[in-house]
């Protein structure tokens, strides 16, 4: 007996164990559902240990996915459907379900051992003792059922219980009415070498799928229609895998090789993965020794000629930040992604947060202002970080490039464009057109304030750059104190001078007048995007503006703020664009600050635009 | 005048047009006057020519060479131009850097550099002190050093910078001082010659603030004595008239009158053996003491291993050759792909 309800969007939540491969399957549900036309987004969550003690509340993984016939913005607030493959991962997630939610249990990780592991009190048993009550319970003895599939296979215990998430898989594809074929695909692809592990995944995954068909417990099935997208092709895309692509794109549309002087570090090291990949490219990566050599090669990359690029997250920004120093008295281009995470010091390794715009604006020695723009979805990636590289080339500066852990780890459905449309990039390396007698002036400027790259190997033009203050245009140094005062303030105004090339800020949504204008920056787009809309729905005079351009600020800032009543700043950390905005602006901001290593939920925002227009 | 004389830069060209700023009486000056002497021999084209330094006294150098240079942040001379001959691998690199820089802030990328073997050179000048910071004890500095920063003496045991360099796999480790224009001159030249990372360590004296720490090596009255210059295929010898030498016995090496023994009992140097070499940079003795082990100089290692820039061009090109130029386009769109109609 079986039955088909359609939904116009579905949140789920798969949860076990970090071994358990709930990333895996969460990736390979959120693809299907792409390929199938939804619109997707998703928040993997997983512990900062790679294998956390077994069974344990430290050891849940979790991946949650929002897909939906409807345009979405984020991984949605509550969900839909928990997927658990243990009681560690119920006791965990349960909270993120919401009442009358669905509940699919595999009970083979629900014995006493694993109760014991996930703290719940002796005798105690959520499957038994009635609390489950108010959500429908779909158990499932998955570790039972894998192993029964798998008789016979010649594999062993372990590889075996590796397999249930595909069990677990299948069964998802039944209830929502997917195709395998996406997934078969990839578990070829990704065995390509150990056939025998083939046929097993695909046994495992159909194993699941059938299930749903055979079991002789009524099961519900459920239809989400393709979403009415724009038209045109489209793929999926994590932020990292955007960033990498933004890089490798940015360099070619310049004509540059790609240096990527990087150290491992959660979670930008996927950038270093993806770029390593892609040699075909003449990209030349670099796993550096440290973060300070990460960043100090790519900087000769650039003396040398090349875009050089530097990636990490805050605690080694923090090692580098002499380097940036460096690189912006040099005036070399130069491109830091910070893929932000919970801080201070090594904080939350695998949270989310957005915690290092101050550092980025101000954090260095000495008055040493440096571009700052911050991309605010998985695909935004792309065109922020190729627009990072575009300023640091044609201004010849370093550019601080801010994601962080959840649009970097986030996907999203990414109507890709062609190469032809990208942005050019003007590089002119200096030539010799000195006159007889005449010396190269390493410093002197153009209209953008910006030096000629005058890289070696270019006869006549031979000149020694360095960190000590100089004199403009000759580049000599200089102790003179007036020079070194003109300096400071050259080097503010060259990066001020940067707002003439840059866009001016627009209207997300909203009107450009009103009572409330909430302005977000990076990952909390979606979630404020969704507020405001919903806001906006119940005709709550509220808009919102999205800054990208973080240092300089576009032009017309001051001038969007002054025809709205109230300003709210809702921001992933304890109020950090808030300052800046106060400072510029001289206006009474407010900030909505959520400091969990988790994003904003739309309602946490929604429910704040209420609060202030009520009261008001 | 044929054009290629023409072309051939002279020691003059290399000198800029900024007044050189060190201590009257430093050893630096010596090593900057070989330098630009050498380097026109050397068959180089002046715009491919780049100085990297960190900071300390002997960082200023790359504002005296007429070359392309940059005087970057403490300690990081090495990486940076690891990055450069990285992405440029047709420049001539030059890293300039002293026992402060290269062995205490910037230690770690100098062991990473030497084990990554780009083709660059490293001119090590050794003094023995932070002269910049005017007087504190180096990681080089003997034990017991009375400096500002140590009134009670240094209680660090210094590094023995070659036998490091020997332990991070080095390919080419050489010494060599500044009172001996001549040998200085032959190490470089022998420095830019190798494929790969060349160590030449300079001893260099800080007449302001450890003058005399190499004198029993530089001066007239001791140097023969308490030197050994180290040559491919020769025996080890040294003293006023050549008189003592020596011999390997098992693994330790031991002083002996050459009188006595046959030549072919002596340790002949051999510059391509690893286990010979590492036991040669540990000559360190105090010479004070008696039965103390000459100082060796010259080249004490070289061996050819691939150089990291030229692996990475391989990588680069087999990823060409295999998988064709890349393209954009299909680097946009992926494997997997959907259209919405």
């Amino acid at each position: 007996m079986e039955k088909t309800e359609t939904k116009q969007n579905v949140v789920i939540l798969f949860a076990g164990d970090s071994g358990d491969g709930i990333q895996l399957i969460g990736a390979q549900f959120t693809n299907t559902n792409a390929l199938f036309g939804n619109d997707v987004s998703t928040f993997p969550n997983f512990p900062a240990e790679i294998r956390a003690p077994q069974g344990t509340i430290p050891g849940v993984s979790g991946f949650q996915l929002h897909f939906g016939s409807v345009a979405l913005f984020t991984p949605g607030d509550i969900c839909d459907v928990l997927v658990v493959m243990n009681a560690a991962a119920l006791k965990t997630d349960l909270k993120n379900l919401k009442k009358g939610g669905t509940i699919i249990v595999n009970t083979g990780g629900f014995g006493p051992q694993n109760l014991k592991l996930a703290n719940y009190p002796v005798e105690v048993n959520p499957l038994l003792d009635h609390s489950l009550d108010q959500y429908r319970v779909i158990e499932i003895d998955v570790t039972k059922l894998t192993k029964k599939a798998l008789e016979g296979s010649g594999l062993g215990t372990k590889e075996i219980d590796r397999s249930k998430n595909m069990f677990v898989l299948g069964f998802i594809y039944w209830m929502y009415n997917r195709s395998l074929a996406n997934t078969i695909d990839f578990i070829e692809r990704k065995f390509r070498t150990q056939p025998e592990f083939i046929e097993s995944n695909i046994k495992i995954l159909k194993a699941g799928y059938n299930y749903g068909d055979i079991t002789e417990t009524p099961m519900t099935r459920y239809e989400v229609k393709a979403a009415p997208m724009p038209k045109g092709t489209y793929r999926s895309i994590t932020g990292n895998h955007a960033t990498a692509m933004g890089l490798i794109s940015a360099a070619n549309k310049a004509g540059l090789t790609l240096f990527y002087g990087s150290y491992p570090i959660t979670p930008a090291s996927d950038i270093l993965h993806e770029l390593a990949k892609h040699k075909n490219f003449g990209v030349k990566t670099f796993q550096a020794e440290d973060e300070i050599a990460a960043v100090t090669s790519a900087i000769g990359a650039a003396f040398g000629g090349s875009l050089g690029v530097t990636a990490s997250s805050g605690p080694g920004i923090a090692l580098k930040t002499e380097a940036i120093g460096l690189a912006l008295m040099l005036e070399l281009p130069l491109v830091i992604c910070n893929v932000q995470r919970g801080g201070p010091s090594t904080g939350l390794p695998t949270k989310t947060e957005q915690a290092d715009l101050l550092q980025a604006v101000y954090g260095r020695n000495g008055e040493a202002p440096v571009p700052v723009i911050a991309a605010y979805s998985p695909s935004d990636c792309f065109y922020t970080v190729y627009e990072a590289c575009r300023i640091a080339i044609e201004h010849m500066t370093p550019v601080f490039f801010l994601s962080d852990g959840f649009i970097a780890n986030g996907s999203e459905p990414w109507q890709f464009p062609h190469a032809e449309n990208l942005e050019k990039i003007n590089v002119k390396y200096a030539h010799n057109e000195l006159k007889e007698g005449e010396k190269f002036l390493p410093y002197k400027r153009n209209e953008k304030m910006t030096r000629p790259w005058a890289i070696p190997g270019t006869k006549g033009l031979e000149h020694r750059i360095g960190g000590l203050e100089k004199e403009n245009e000759t580049g000599n140094i200089s102790y003179d104190p007036d020079n070194h005062e003109f300096m400071v303030k050259l080097r503010a105004a060259r990066v001020e001078k940067i707002a003439d090339f840059i866009p001016l800020q627009t209207i997300d949504q909203g009107k450009d007048k009103g009572k409330l204008l909430v302005i977000g920056w990076g990952s909390t787009y979606g979630a404020i995007k969704t507020a405001v809309r919903e806001a906006l729905a119940e005709e709550v005079e509220v808009s919102h503006i999205h800054i990208k351009y973080l240092n300089p600020l576009p032009k017309n800032i001051g001038a969007i703020l002054e025809n709205f009543e109230q300003i709210l700043i809702p921001e992933m950390n304890n109020g950090q664009l808030i300052k800046i905005i106060r400072e510029k602006f001289l206006v009474d901001a407010k900030g909505l600050n959520k400091i969990k290593g988790m994003p904003f939920t739309a309602g946490e925002i929604k429910r704040k635009i209420s609060d202030i227009i009520n009261v008001k | 005048m044929s054009s290629v004389e023409m072309d051939k830069m002279t020691a003059k060209e290399l000198v800029t047009d900024q007044e050189v700023r060190w201590c009257p009486g430093c050893g630096d000056y010596s090593i900057l006057k070989q330098v630009q002497t050498v380097i026109p021999e050397l068959g180089l084209k002046r715009e491919n020519i780049v100085f990297i330094s960190g900071i300390g006294c002997s960082s200023r150098f790359p504002y005296y060479m007429e070359t392309f240079g940059m005087h970057s942040i403490h300690g990081r001379a090495t990486a940076i131009a690891s990055g450069l001959k990285a992405t440029r691998p047709d420049l001539s690199v030059w890293i300039v850097t002293g026992d402060g820089d290269s062995l205490s802030i910037g230690g770690n990328h100098l062991i990473h550099l030497l084990r990554r073997n780009f083709d660059v050179n490293i001119l090590l000048f050794n003094n023995e002190i932070y002269g910049l910071t005017k007087g504190q004890y180096s990681p080089t500095s003997p034990e017991g050093l009375v400096t500002k920063s140590t009134p009670a003496g240094s209680l660090d045991h210094p590094f023995n910078p070659l036998a490091l360099c020997m332990g991070a796999d080095a390919t080419f480790v050489a010494r060599t001082m500044d009172r001996d224009p001549i040998h200085l001159r032959e190490l470089l030249k022998r420095a830019h010659a190798h494929k790969g990372t060349s160590l030449l360590e300079i001893y260099q004296n800080c007449n302001v603030f450890n003058d005399g720490a190499f004198e029993v090596f530089t001066e007239k009255a001791t140097k023969k004595v308490n030197t050994l210059f180290v040559a491919h295929d020769k025996p080890l010898v040294f003293g006023q008239n050549l008189e003592k030498g020596i011999i390997l016995d098992g693994w330790t090496p031991r002083l002996v009158n050459v009188a006595d023994h046959s030549i072919n009992d002596l340790w002949i140097h051999d510059e391509k053996d690893r286990l010979k070499a590492s036991i040669l940079v540990r000559f360190f003795d105090d010479s004070k003491h008696t039965d103390a082990l000459p100082r060796p100089f010259g080249v004490f290692y070289q061996e050819n291993r691939n150089t990291y820039e030229d692996q990475m061009s391989a990588q680069v090109a087999e990823a060409i050759k295999s998988k064709g130029k890349g393209n954009l386009d299909e680097l946009l769109s992926g494997r997997s792909t959907w259209k919405i109609s």
